[in-house]
């Protein structure tokens, strides 16, 4: 890394509390770095400085001056700089780094991890879009691939490779193109083989208030054709109905029911991007108040509209889902321009439906295929480059937290645990690896990031096992392939690992997850030793009977919880735990598993007293850790020594 | 009147049951002195339903044509109907329910009648005594005794017989101190930190009133607690304004000029009808099913139940604060010192003590700071959430505690030993049960009723090892250290296990528990038959005695 500028003597203050750490502040090409400078606990953070949505520079205060840096990944950190030079010095080198002019400039084409080319082409290699229409039974005799869009000319927003129905010819296709919006024209994107049922994506139509287009209701008819189970197929327009009534104004609209033969159509009412952006904006300022009390965050949540917000999409996909299984009808999807909240329905609609999305692989295929290929604009909903603040939403987001929410009810029904999504979700951002840059394919081919860039499914395959969910039972997904997700108001709940994650204080402390994981992975390790040592022991002739244990058992530590909460660092051995423990338990939150003989401090971690909030006492705490005497006067604690 | 004469059809033959999520059942309905007995007669396998009584808090009856529907609503939450052929059976049934449902006297209650054949009613009652716990706790022995001064219940007839005071203050300055404070309760310890030997003290207000009076021996009973020339703290669960207001009706609180050494915080609390309201409320949004989300975040917060839950978590960490970290002693109350006093010393004792945190621990607890401290359990669990009677002295005060409890175990699963089907089996038996535990308002009224020589004991039940394995946490590892709840909003949910217990909710959560169980099993099995927590240490030192044993091998 490039070294630009080092700062000593920088506090970094809890958001929460009083509480602060004194530490260096470093500023490279790519990073800012936090060293904590008391020895024994050191915390580091390291900011991707794509990571970061703004920065602030506060008043002067007589400590310092202080620097507020928002991150997309829900990191708020708030440090004060003793001389106002270096804050601004600082302050302008970040917001140049903050604004990249170009692609090359991007993280991602300087990010290295030691892999040679054909390492990194197999990284690449891993999904595969046309295995993956094969798995599902495409091309058949009803749907076939088309080469239409090889070059990119009938739509530049989708990929080269569409399924199509056998009878959509080509004039049909490219007449539709031309009466929907951006020329999305409907294509497969899922196909349900038990009933033969599609599930299909388009933008809206440029019907206006009466235009109407022989080729795209030919090709809806195709498509209603190709699918014997049932005599008509469903329209969704994910819009509420006064929006696609105000497109109609701009010539654009949605299908006339009388023009369509044979089609159902159906308003499901997701709000659109800006209210979406909106939402999210209160409800990070709720969560993110101090001393918030439980009656102004029940009421925040509920004013903030984002919990209705994700019911909606998921309503949505249940209805999708329903259609599709049990009527074995086809579904066409669509909103306006068909890449944000067709995204989310469509994705989340073959998520109920096949257990296979439910794997780690198959997650990272559906993402592949329903986000990246189809073209929702990453790089403009996650503002990576040269930003319109009105183009950037977190659709994405509410997909992740959608399925979490599922993991939530169904927790044997998925092969991946709430950490992976989190790990997904810093990504989207980090622009450290390809796969989420740009906009489209053809964007994505233009700036040849399978040749400039890492993938970034490889890095997270070969961290798996930090993913994995305990509880997944395969047999469950084999008994109950179609998830029926229950839709009461109580089922969704708010999702404190995503947008609270750094706030540590927050999390419980013990997590069965983690446990039962390392339980799990020690077994795996006994078990292996245990075999190698009979092997031994028979090379030297001698018995294998069970031998019992020699020595009195030892207490034993608790499993070890990764530093980060991202809980992307690796399982940590128990060599290196014990490292861990050495070092932590001297610093001011002793860990769960801190062994009772050493001085630490003896609470729990996280949960000393200074972060929780027990109200005033915590209010008035200095930044000294050195125990004191409380003294109070009307109720309100002091600290003093 | 004998109970049988309230049954005027004990028997309906032809009756429908509805229940949530299962299928309606055809069967026989029977009304005895405690019990609603449904029986589906069928030849094998017949499946019956026996409800106590006294666990149901309210009944609607509706007529259809020529038969009835009754809606039976239960205190822990249950709701059912019954289909009764015959309008005069349905509204016979209907009374006899309304008048054994709400007995007043406590020897007629079904615990005075409940005789299995596997308990006897012989030997010792409850867990443990004052004085048991006493001489258990040698860390009190210095500076600590037992005073019997209310032997007799007459210095407060709400506390037990024998409480633990400091050594200097004789009995009589007992006396004087109980005069000052309301009901008598004055100071007693409730918990004493078995590392720097701080301790909880609880109480009700004292009596100043409105012309500031002070009691010397009040005063001399706090010195004593903190030695002299320390410093403790008096955690008042009023605000500052209220303690004010009350004394007008004669309260009042410790007064600075007079308790130089004490500092007191004062910490708001709702009590009695405002939390009674906050359950109805809250299991009123949890039955309807319709609610948007916005509806039920709206409902939930309206309800106020979680504004509880925080607030008796925080007090209880700001008491913690006090005694762990701070190294003070700490005098808990607020008006009469048997509702918001105990739930908050016994949650500190929960986050400070590890002995707390085991299921003999947590029902001696249970047994030392609500049955034997006295919360009038027969007043505050008369009624629970669905009852149109007007509420008297309801508060589901226990209820609050068990859910702040929960909450605990939702940030460290790993720290207690007993799991959450422990807290819902104390959810139902504190409103409805076999057992004699939670009976009365006071060990005074228990010795008066005989509860102790006529009924059985609860928490001894409980501990029987066959009973007690349902009730283990599988993930259970002892630590030594407090165990801080985070107080966030965000950290606090609702409680699932017990508000949606009856919907289909329950059905996946259950499923996953399981899971976890049969992971964490097949680890205790594989280290072999005595099963102890320390798995895989068993397994390191198997594997090193056989490194051992390989690195002798090889030099031979």
């Amino acid at each position: 890394h490039t070294h630009i500028y080092t700062v000593e003597q920088v506090k970094l203050l809890d958001r929460f509390s009083n509480k602060s750490v004194t530490g260096t502040l470093h500023l490279t090409a790519t990073h800012l770095i936090f060293v904590e400078s008391n020895s024994t606990s050191a915390q580091e953070i390291w900011i991707l400085h794509h990571h970061i949505a703004s920065v602030e520079k506060l008043s002067l205060t007589t400590s310092g001056c202080p620097l507020l840096i928002q991150c997309r990944n829900f990191r708020l950190v708030h440090f004060v700089i003793p001389r106002e030079r270096d804050c601004h010095d600082i302050y302008s080198s970040l917001l140049r780094l903050l604004r990249p002019v170009s692609y090359d400039e991007l993280y991602a084409f300087s990010y290295n991890p030691k892999q040679n080319d054909q390492e990194r082409e197999e990284g690449w290699q891993l999904i595969d879009l046309a295995a993956e229409f094969e798995r599902m039974g495409v091309p058949c005799d009803q749907w076939q691939l088309t080469d239409v869009n090889r070059e990119y000319k009938v739509c530049k927003t989708y990929p080269r490779d569409l399924y199509v129905p056998i009878t959509a010819s080509k004039p049909i296709i490219v007449g539709s193109s031309k009466f929907r919006s951006k020329g999305r024209f409907p294509v497969l994107t899922y196909f349900y083989q038990e009933k033969k049922a599609a599930v299909c994506r388009c933008s809206q139509p440029l019907s206006g208030f009466s235009a109407r287009c022989l080729e795209d209701e030919h090709m809806l008819q195709a498509i209603s054709k190709a699918n014997h189970n049932s005599r008509y197929i469903y329209v969704m327009d994910t819009r509420p109905k006064l929006n696609a009534l105000a497109n109609r104004a701009a010539g654009k609209g949605y299908e006339n029911e009388d023009n369509y033969s044979n089609i159902r159509f159906q308003f499901v009412g997701i709000e659109n991007i800006h209210v979406m952006r909106g939402s999210l904006q209160k409800l990070l300022e709720v969560v993110g108040t101090r001393s918030l009390s439980m009656t102004d965050y029940l009421v925040g949540l509920e004013n903030s509209g984002w919990l209705r917000h994700i019911k909606a999409i998921m309503d949505a996909a249940i209805f999708l889902a329903k259609a599709v299984t049990v009527e074995g009808a086809s579904v066409l999807v669509h909103c306006s321009d068909g890449w944000d909240r067709t995204a989310q329905v469509c994705a989340l609609g073959s998520l109920l439906m096949d257990p296979y999305y439910r794997t780690i692989k198959g997650f990272m295929v559906l993402i592949e295929k329903d986000w990246i290929s189809f073209g929702h604009k990453f790089a403009d909903r996650c503002d990576q480059l040269d930003p319109d603040p009105k183009e950037v939403s977190p659709i994405f987001t509410q997909f992740l937290e959608c399925v979490w929410q599922l993991t939530e009810q169904f927790p044997q029904a998925f092969e991946f645990s709430e950490w992976f999504l989190i790990q997904i979700h810093e990504h989207v951002h980090s622009c450290q690896f390809g796969n989420f840059l740009g906009n489209s394919q053809r964007q994505r081919e233009d700036l040849q990031l399978k040749e400039r860039t890492y993938s970034l499914w490889a890095h997270l395959l070969s961290e798996k096992q930090n993913y994995l969910n305990p509880l997944f039972s395969p047999s469950v997904a084999e008994s109950h392939p179609v998830l029926e997700p229950s839709t009461q108001a109580y089922h969704f709940k708010f999702w404190r690992n995503m947008y609270n994650q750094y706030d540590r204080s927050m999390h419980p402390r013990q997590s069965i997850l983690k446990h039962v994981l390392t339980l799990q992975e020690s077994k795996r390790e006994l078990e292996g030793t245990v075999q190698a040592l009979k092997t031994k022991l028979q090379k030297f002739g001698v018995s294998t009977s069970p031998l019992k244990p020699q020595t009195p058992p030892r207490e034993r530590s608790l499993p070890p919880r990764p530093q980060s909460l991202i809980l992307g660092a690796p399982l940590l051995s128990r060599k290196e735990v014990q490292q861990e423990e050495d070092k932590e338990v001297f610093g001011e939150e002793a860990r769960e598993d801190a062994p009772a003989s050493t001085g630490g401090e003896r609470t729990v971690e996280g949960s000393s007293a200074t972060e929780n909030g027990y109200g005033e006492l915590m209010g008035s705490f200095g930044s000294k850790n050195e125990p004191g005497v409380v003294t109070l006067e009307f109720g309100v604690a002091r600290m003093t020594c | 009147m004998e109970l049988s004469e309230h049954i005027k059809t004990a028997n309906v033959e032809d009756v429908t049951l509805r229940r949530p999520f299962h299928p309606a059942l055809r069967g026989t309905l029977c009304v005895t002195s405690h019990h609603l007995l449904f029986s589906d007669r069928k030849d094998e396998a017949s499946w019956q339903l026996l409800i106590l009584l006294k666990n149901i808090d309210a009944i609607e009856k509706r007529a259809v044509g020529s038969s009835g529907t009754i809606t039976i609503k239960c205190k822990d939450l249950l709701v059912l109907q019954l289909e009764i052929p015959g309008m005069e059976e349905c509204l016979n049934i209907a009374s006899s329910i309304e008048a054994l449902s709400s007995l007043e006297s406590v020897t007629e209650m079904y615990p005075f009648f409940y005789r299995p054949s596997h308990l006897t009613l012989n030997g010792p009652w409850g867990l443990s005594s004052t004085e048991q716990y006493y001489k258990q706790t040698e860390r009190l022995w210095d500076r600590w005794r037992v005073s019997t001064v209310n032997s007799d219940y007459s210095v407060c007839p709400s506390y037990p017989s024998a409480v633990i005071v400091p050594r200097e203050v004789d009995d009589d300055k007992l006396i004087h101190s109980a005069r000052f404070r309301q009901g008598g309760r004055f100071p007693v310890l409730s918990y004493c930190h078995h590392r720097n030997g701080m301790v909880i003290m609880r109480s009700s207000q004292p009596l100043t009133g409105a012309n500031k009076k002070r009691c010397k021996e009040d005063e001399l009973l706090l010195q004593a607690v903190i030695d002299g020339s320390e410093l403790g703290y008096i955690i008042d669960l009023r605000s500052a304004q209220q303690a004010q207001q009350a004394r007008m009706t004669g309260g009042g609180f410790e007064s600075k000029s007079f308790y130089s050494h004490w500092k007191r915080i004062h910490r708001h609390h709702e009590r009695g009808k405002v939390v009674q309201e906050s359950l109805i409320k809250l299991v009123e949004a949890c039955s309807d099913p319709s609610h948007s989300v916005d509806r039920w975040l709206s409902k939930l917060e309206n309800s106020k139940w979680l504004s509880h839950v925080h607030s008796a978590l925080s007090t209880a960490g700001l008491v913690v604060e006090c005694v762990e970290r701070d190294g003070h002693s700490v005098l808990v109350h607020g008006s009469e010192g048997t509702d918001n006093t105990l739930l908050v010393s016994s949650l500190a004792q929960l986050i400070l003590d590890p002995a707390s945190r085991t299921v003999t621990g947590f029902l001696c607890l249970l047994e030392r700071e609500w049955i034997q401290a006295g919360h009038p359990f027969q007043q505050r669990c008369a009624h629970s959430a669905y009852s149109h009677a007007r509420l008297k002295q309801e508060c589901p005060i226990f209820l609050l505690l068990l859910d702040c409890v929960w909450q605990v175990w939702r940030q460290f699963p790993l720290a207690l030993e007993f799991s959450e089907a422990l807290l819902l089996r104390l959810a139902q038996e504190v409103y409805a049960s076999n057992y004699g535990t939670f009976l009365c308002n006071s060990e005074q009224e228990r010795c008066a009723a005989g509860v102790k020589e006529n009924t059985h004991c609860l928490f001894q039940s409980l501990l029987r090892p066959d009973i007690e394995e349902q009730y283990l946490n599988p993930l259970y590892e002892p630590t030594d250290l407090a165990i801080w709840p985070s107080v966030h909003p965000q950290s606090l949910q609702l409680w699932t296990g017990l508000f949606l217990r009856w919907t289909e909710y329950a059905q996946n959560m259950e499923e996953a528990r399981e899971e976890v169980w049969s992971i964490v099993k097949e680890h205790h099995e594989q280290a072999g038959p005595d099963r102890t927590n320390n798995t895989l240490s068993t397994h390191c030192d198997t594997l090193t005695s056989f490194e051992n044993l390989m690195d002798e091998l090889t030099i031979l």
